[in-house]
């Protein structure tokens, strides 16, 4: 019904000819930008009432006391479900490790927490189909389980600011939420994430339908292709200052994709992007000392691009 | 009456602090509406999700901007 809707506007009410490059661009702009607006409330909404239910206090808890890496698993798979920002990653932090949270935990949490966000997934869905996006959502755990182990199996505590083990946090009784307020909530975050994305979301999608219309068809092959060992290193390191802008990457990734960019090449890039991020590196500096940022970036680097090259072998 | 504004001082916060200002002013109301913005302190006051609002010590909202009707009735309820 939407490609009908597209090819409408193209064709009919403007009346370009099929095939040319500019009808091509609009159409494919049309298209994914209405479809991914619907798929984005959609799933953002649904995400945001499962969230309701896992509050940090209760994570919190959860993982408290937690043996490695059945705590590590289930640190990545709770950073899916409990809501997160950046500004909220030292609180988050400060408040897991006054709990007892071992830091190998944390780390998972913290890595899975904004890897696995629900934009990159609507994104990655809506482009590339489900079995990207579950690939990407599997990898992703994969990565947080490992950083994680790796980080608490090497002893990292006393890299942590001294000051970070004195704060002692009140025991906080949450009110219990109806679900009219769940569903308030979810509708009115949803409108908040909407309004901060959109316009990220659009012009992603047009230079995204510049590249699809203009480019032409095997231009990135020889670049961004499997047999160029170095398109996954070099991809995870653009990634690094594009912090949180999934909403805009994706599209422009999608079209770079049908122009012979490889599918490890892809998933490495989505992962620096969201999960190795300049910007949270210099907030996470005030809990962290440089060392185990340094270690922690490292661990990540190394394994989004064995991610990378993983699938760019199998895929 | 003793509001706080718990946040960093990213976009959130300050848009919560601003919201709270203003409910404030129109209910006029004397409040002191203090801005908590080190982290520890955060941890401390029982907050891990920001922005957070604590009236009067309770808190009142967590990791979300609430609407400005919703601040006017945490106040009343403290009153």
């Amino acid at each position: 019904m939407l490609k009908y809707m597209a090819d409408a506007i193209t064709y009919g009410l403007l009346g370009l000819t099929p095939g040319t490059h500019l009808a091509d661009a609009l159409n494919f702009f049309l298209y994914d930008t209405v479809k991914i607006f619907i798929m984005l409330s959609a799933i953002i909404f649904a995400v945001s009432i499962v969230r309701s239910f896992f509050p940090a206090e209760k994570t919190k808890k959860i993982l408290s006391h937690r043996r490695a890496f059945i705590g590590n698993i289930m640190a990545a798979l709770l950073g899916i479900v409990t809501p997160f920002c950046s500004c909220s990653a030292v609180p988050v932090f400060i408040g897991f490790v006054e709990a007892g949270v071992p830091l190998g935990i944390t780390f998972s949490f913290l890595i899975s927490s904004p890897m696995v966000n629900e934009i990159a997934l609507v994104m990655l869905w809506g482009l590339f189909g489900w079995k990207v996006a579950a690939v990407y959502i599997a990898a992703g755990l994969t990565v947080a389980v490992f950083g994680g182990l790796m980080i608490g199996r090497l002893k990292l505590e006393k890299y942590v600011e001294e000051y970070v083990y004195q704060v002692k946090a009140p025991e906080v009784e949450l009110a219990e939420l109806t679900w009219r307020d769940r569903i308030e909530q979810a509708c009115q975050y949803t409108l908040q994430i909407l309004r901060k994305v959109w316009i990220f979301v659009v012009v992603g999608i047009a230079v995204g339908g510049l590249i699809h219309g203009y480019a032409p068809e095997d231009f990135l092959v020889k670049w961004a292709g499997r047999d160029n060992l170095f398109a996954v290193p070099v991809a995870v390191l653009i990634g690094v200052p594009l912090y949180s802008n999934a909403a805009g990457t994706i599209p422009i990734v999608h079209a770079l994709m049908e122009k012979g960019m490889s599918i490890g090449t892809v998933l490495a890039f989505m992962m620096s992007v969201t999960a190795l991020s300049l910007p949270e590196m210099i907030i996470l500096r005030n809990v962290l000392k440089p060392r185990l940022i340094g270690i922690f970036a490292a661990i990540m680097a190394v394994s989004i691009t064995i991610v990378g090259y993983l699938f760019n072998a199998i895929l | 009456m003793k509001i706080k504004v718990l946040g960093p001082g990213c976009k959130n916060c300050k848009t919560l602090e601003a919201a709270v200002v203003k409910v404030v002013a129109e209910m006029g109301l004397e409040a002191s509406v203090e801005k908590v913005e080190n982290y520890g302190k955060i941890v401390e006051l029982g907050v891990m999700m920001t922005p957070g609002l604590i009236i009067n010590g309770k808190i009142k909202s967590t990791g979300r901007l609430p609407k400005d009707d919703e601040i006017a009735r945490w106040i009343k309820e403290e009153m």
